[in-house]
Formats: structure tokens, C-alpha cells, sequence
């Protein structure tokens, strides 16, 4: 490359790390459109959220019945919001206890060399892939409670003695349900992670562990595990914001119930707004829930902001 | 990294030995249970009302293609299916512009307030479109962007952009910066650096986002159930599940042939791009 002397057309050159002439203007112009999008979608939404919070208002015209906290205490103290929480820390629960481990013990089973991983793993993500409506309607076919169009009962009612199950009707196994849709579609994404996570790990770090007398349980929990941490971290952040954002497949397989039994936040929040246009409500509710979200974030990322094992090598 | 012969080396044996056996048997079996519902989806399409009806499951014998070719002939599944690309395309396109203009400002200029500006954008991370979408839906209101695909792409863009500048900074930091300063000295502007030098570099980076941000805007319902309101503009997914609501009671086999039309494109698509979505998402998430 040629060097051209440093001062050119008038305009002086700083290398590297100055500001140079004219990039204030590349700056602004080349951010406006993303804080254009912010305020107008993300940070103007949130303070009319938070101003329609305190009224009573169908919606329509100014809104003009202020009832101050009025919302925000019928919300908390609502037992289907508080339903609405439960499921949605039944969700997260099962899914650290149960989609966790099985992602990560997939993940551990197809390996770093095993012939064929691709496969497996275009299989396995495809249903990431498919809409929440396609999800759901597929599995609404198979959780149909008769055994000739329910695949699922179809299967059980072959255990002598198992009566068909009303998977989406019985208040008891309805989270159950949907919590197992759940896992068909999103286990693919964590399944992902980890094998991304297993590939960074150095092979050598692992022989050497083996070396030193490592048996399959320590080199998994002493070395494996702990050079995963991050990789943890980020299914475990994404695993609990995906049970709280959990809405489309839910409203279509159940509404929300029976009885408000499949109720969850978002659900909530949803029939409030767009079914009964409460509007006032809903906008107290989703400042909960936004808030909710906010505070699980801020919490994450103070508790886990450690030092990644892998950086130092 | 220097190679030698390793444990794990003399573990592969020609052949299998009983772990790896057991390991064949395992992800095979789980392989088959994950894709049960879609082979039942596409046997259920395959048959008529009445066979659809008293066992949508079992093996479709002879093949009926009459739900098939129903659906390929209504005027309304493709009207939803150009929306849907229509829509897609537009954010796709709008995610890219925006948020490799904000990457690059952030990943190879400084200024002042630079790390609260990023901070500020990527606070949307906290802010899931389901959360705010009464808000949004109001403020769309106000514009009068309602029952207007163009409300649905500004949106669909808008909750794109954390994730997607936090994915293409990463990307961009990792150019070397001895790149940058040769192309100064040669007289390049900001400008011409970043479309000439940076953007030619980020390729899989910029395809990864994109990719990423087609599958999450082909199977948004949130969206588009929320701001449209005509028929004549709704997306696929939209379809989906008013057609699913309305004729899953009566044909079984009419519905999932729809069900599984509308899911073709996207599994196309993957089996296409499978590479660069993973890699979006597993970008986003080991570095974020």
C-alpha cells in the first residue's frame, strides 16, 4: 500500500485513536436511525406506558379517569396475575431443572467428533425454526384427548389400564402440556449453545486432565463444566427471558386456561389490552412486567459478571 | 495448536465400541420423537376429511392431495404468504442498515458518551416486544400506522436492533485496526472505509443478522395480530392461526395441510441458511 503524506485535501489525519474531522458528522448520521427507531418504538412507548398506567381509559379519546395507584394494586392483588406468575416460574423452573441438562447432556452425546453431528443437529433445531402458531397447531393435533386423533393418547391408551389424559383441559397438567411443547421447540437453541460452548473448549485442557487421572465424573463437573460457565450463563438468561416472553404458543393452545389454570404474564397482559381493552390496566400491567424483566436482568448481569475461565487462555 | 497423539485419539477404534454404540442409539431415538409431530403433520395433510378425522396419524393410504392442492388454490394463502415476504424482506433489510451503521460507530470510533449511547440502545434487550406491545400498538395508533404492514416492519426493526448491534459489534471490533489505519493513511474517509473495507469483511457476520432476522420476521404473530386488522394484509402466521382456529374442529386433515404449507418456506430456508442462523445466534450469545 502506498503512504500518502499525512495531510491531504486540507483536512488533517489523526492516527489511530483521534477524533478526525468529520466524523462527528459520520457519527451522528450513521446513529440516527437506530435512536430514531429507540425513541420512537422503544423509549416513547415505555413513558405513555407508564402515563396510561394511572388511568382508568377504554382507549379511546384523552384519557381522563386517574386513579392513581388503583391499577397497580388490583394487578397484585389479582389471582390470576399472581397465577400468571407462578406459571411463569413454573416455566422457568422446569425449564432450568429439566431443558438445561437434557440440552447439555445432548450436546455432551453428540460430541466434538461424533460422525453424523450435523445431522443430528439440523434435526434436533428444526423446530426453532417453525412459528409458535405452527407449534402450537401441531401439537393441539396431537394433544387431541381422543386416542383415534391424539397421537399422544393414542400411544398411552396402549398401556393397558391408562385412561386417555385431557392434556389441555385438566387445570393439573396443562402447564405440563404446554411446558413439553415448550422444550420440543426451544431445547434445539440450547442444545446449540452448549455445542458451541464444548467446541471452544481445548482439547488439550481435557487430555490433560485425563492425564492427571481424571475420571469421566471429574473431568466433566472439574473442567468441563466450570470452562461452560459462560455458556451456562447465557442459556440460563435466555431460558428464564423466554419463559417470561412466552405468549403466542400459550393464547393459541389454551387462552389461558382452563380457568386461568395456563394463565401467564403475558396472557394477561394481552386479554386486559387487546380483548377487553382495558387499556389503563394493561399498561399498568406491562410496567410489572417490564419492570420484572428489568430487574432479572440487572440482577444477572451484577451476580454473573465473573471473569470467563477461558479468557486467560 | 500443536497436534499429537491423544487420549481421545485412541478411543476411536475403526468401528464402534459400546459407548459410542449407546450414543449412536440414544440421539437416533431422540431424533425419531423430535420429528414424530411433523411426520404426523404431513400424514394428517395427506388425507381426506373423513380419514383426517378418524385417525389423523396413522399412514396415509392411498394419498389425497385434494387439502393440498385446496390450500394451493385459495387467493388468500398467497396474498399471506407475499405479505409475510413482503414484510420480511423489509425488516431484513431495515436490521441490516440500521444496526451496521450503529456497530461500526461503535466498534471502531470514539466519542464521548460513547459507552451510554451503546448502553441506552441495548437497554432494549430488556424490553421484549411482548412486554411492550400495548404501548407500541398505541404509539402505532398515534401515527396512524395501524392495519399497515410498513407499522409491522418498523416494529418487527426496531426490537431487532439490541441483539443485532450488540451480534455486529462484536464482529466489527475484531477487525484489526492496522486494517483501518492503512486505509486512513491511503486517504480513505469514514465513509468509504466502512462500505469499501468493513462491510466486504463482515459478509458472514451481516449474513448471520440477516438470516436471524428473516426467521424471527417470517414467524411473527405478535405483530402483525396486534396492527393489522384487513384480511387482505395479514402474514402467513396470522392465517395460520385463524385457519387453525376455525377449521380444527371440523377437518383436521384441511388444517394441518395448511399448517404444513405455511411451515414449507421456513424450513426451507432453513435447510438453506442453517449455518448462518446458528452462527448469528451463537454469536450473539457466547459474546454477548
Amino acid at each position: 500500500m502506498q503512504i500518502a503524506p499525512p495531510i491531504k485535501n486540507g483536512r488533517k489525519l489523526q492516527l489511530p485513536s483521534g477524533i478526525r474531522l468529520g466524523d462527528k458528522f459520520v457519527i451522528i448520521l450513521f446513529l440516527l436511525p437506530a435512536f430514531v427507531l429507540f425513541t420512537l418504538f422503544l423509549a416513547y412507548p415505555i413513558i405513555k406506558s407508564i402515563y396510561f398506567s394511572f388511568f382508568d381509559w377504554a382507549g379511546f379519546g384523552p384519557a381522563v379517569d386517574f386513579v392513581k395507584l388503583d391499577n397497580f394494586k388490583r394487578i397484585l392483588t389479582d389471582p390470576v396475575f399472581l397465577k400468571g406468575v407462578v406459571n411463569c416460574l413454573i416455566l422457568i423452573v422446569l425449564a432450568l431443572l429439566v431443558q438445561l441438562p437434557f440440552s447439555l447432556t445432548l450436546a455432551m452425546l453428540v460430541g466434538r467428533g461424533l460422525r453424523g453431528r450435523a445431522i443430528f443437529r439440523t434435526i434436533f433445531f428444526l423446530p426453532y425454526v417453525l412459528s409458535e402458531v405452527i407449534t402450537a397447531a401441531i401439537w393441539l393435533i396431537l394433544l387431541n384427548p381422543m386416542p383415534e386423533r391424539g397421537f399422544i393418547n393414542a400411544v398411552l391408551t396402549l398401556i393397558p389400564g391408562v385412561d386417555p389424559v385431557l392434556w389441555l383441559a385438566d387445570p393439573n397438567l396443562v402447564m405440563i402440556a404446554i411446558f413439553v411443547v415448550l422444550t420440543w421447540k426451544y431445547f434445539g437453541l440450547h442444545l446449540l449453545l452448549y455445542m458451541a460452548g464444548l467446541q471452544n473448549i481445548p482439547k488439550d485442557i481435557e487430555e490433560a486432565a485425563v492425564i492427571d487421572g481424571a475420571n469421566k465424573r471429574q473431568l466433566f463437573f472439574g473442567v468441563i463444566l466450570p470452562l461452560l460457565s459462560s455458556t451456562i450463563r447465557t442459556s440460563v438468561y435466555l431460558s428464564v427471558l423466554g419463559s417470561l416472553q412466552q405468549f403466542a404458543l400459550i393464547w393459541i393452545m389454551t387462552r389461558g386456561g382452563p380457568v386461568n389454570s395456563s394463565e401467564v404474564m403475558s396472557t394477561y397482559m394481552y386479554r386486559y389490552s387487546f380483548v377487553r381493552f382495558d387499556l389503563g390496566y394493561g399498561s399498568a400491567v406491562a410496567i410489572i412486567l417490564l419492570l420484572i424483566s428489568l430487574i432479572f436482568s440487572v440482577i444477572y448481569l451484577r451476580a454473573f459478571s465473573q471473569k470467563d475461565y477461558l479468557s486467560g487462555l | 495448536m500443536p497436534s499429537s497423539a491423544t487420549v481421545s485419539d485412541s478411543k476411536a477404534k475403526k468401528g464402534l465400541d459400546l459407548a459410542t454404540l449407546l450414543q449412536y442409539v440414544v440421539l437416533i431415538l431422540i431424533s425419531l420423537l423430535m420429528l414424530v409431530p411433523i411426520v404426523i403433520l404431513i400424514f394428517a395433510a395427506l388425507k381426506t376429511r373423513g380419514a383426517g378425522l378418524a385417525s389423523p396419524h396413522s399412514l396415509p393410504i392411498p394419498i389425497y392431495w385434494g387439502n393440498i392442492t385446496k390450500i394451493l388454490g385459495m387467493d388468500t394463502f398467497w396474498t399471506m404468504l407475499r405479505n409475510s415476504l413482503l414484510v420480511m424482506v423489509a425488516s431484513t433489510v431495515g436490521v441490516v442498515f440500521v444496526c451496521s451503521l450503529a456497530a461500526f460507530v461503535f466498534a471502531r470510533m470514539k466519542f464521548r458518551g460513547q459507552g451510554l449511547a451503546f448502553n441506552i440502545l441495548t437497554l432494549g434487550l430488556m424490553f421484549p416486544i411482548n412486554v411492550a406491545i400495548l404501548p407500541v400498538f398505541l404509539v402505532l395508533r398515534d401515527m396512524h400506522l395501524t392495519d399497515n404492514l410498513w407499522g409491522v416492519v418498523f416494529v418487527q426493526t426496531a426490537f431487532a436492533m439490541s441483539g443485532n448491534i450488540l451480534i455486529l459489534r462484536g464482529f466489527f471490533q475484531s477487525i484489526p485496526s492496522e486494517l483501518q489505519d492503512a486505509a486512513y493513511i491511503d486517504g480513505c474517509t469514514t465513509f468509504d472505509f466502512f462500505r469499501r473495507v468493513l462491510l466486504p469483511l463482515a459478509r458472514p457476520a451481516l449474513g448471520a443478522v440477516a438470516a436471524l432476522t428473516m426467521v424471527v420476521s417470517w414467524n411473527d404473530v405478535l405483530v402483525p395480530l396486534v396492527v393489522l386488522n384487513s384480511d387482505n394484509k395479514w402474514t402467513l402466521p396470522l392465517g395460520t392461526m385463524q385457519f387453525q382456529g376455525q377449521y380444527s374442529g371440523s377437518d383436521i386433515a384441511l388444517t394441518a395441510a395448511f399448517i404444513a404449507l405455511s411451515a414449507i418456506p421456513a424450513v426451507l430456508f432453513y435447510l438453506v441458511a442453517e449455518r448462518q442462523i446458528v452462527s448469528g445466534l451463537t454469536a450473539g450469545a457466547i459474546k454477548g
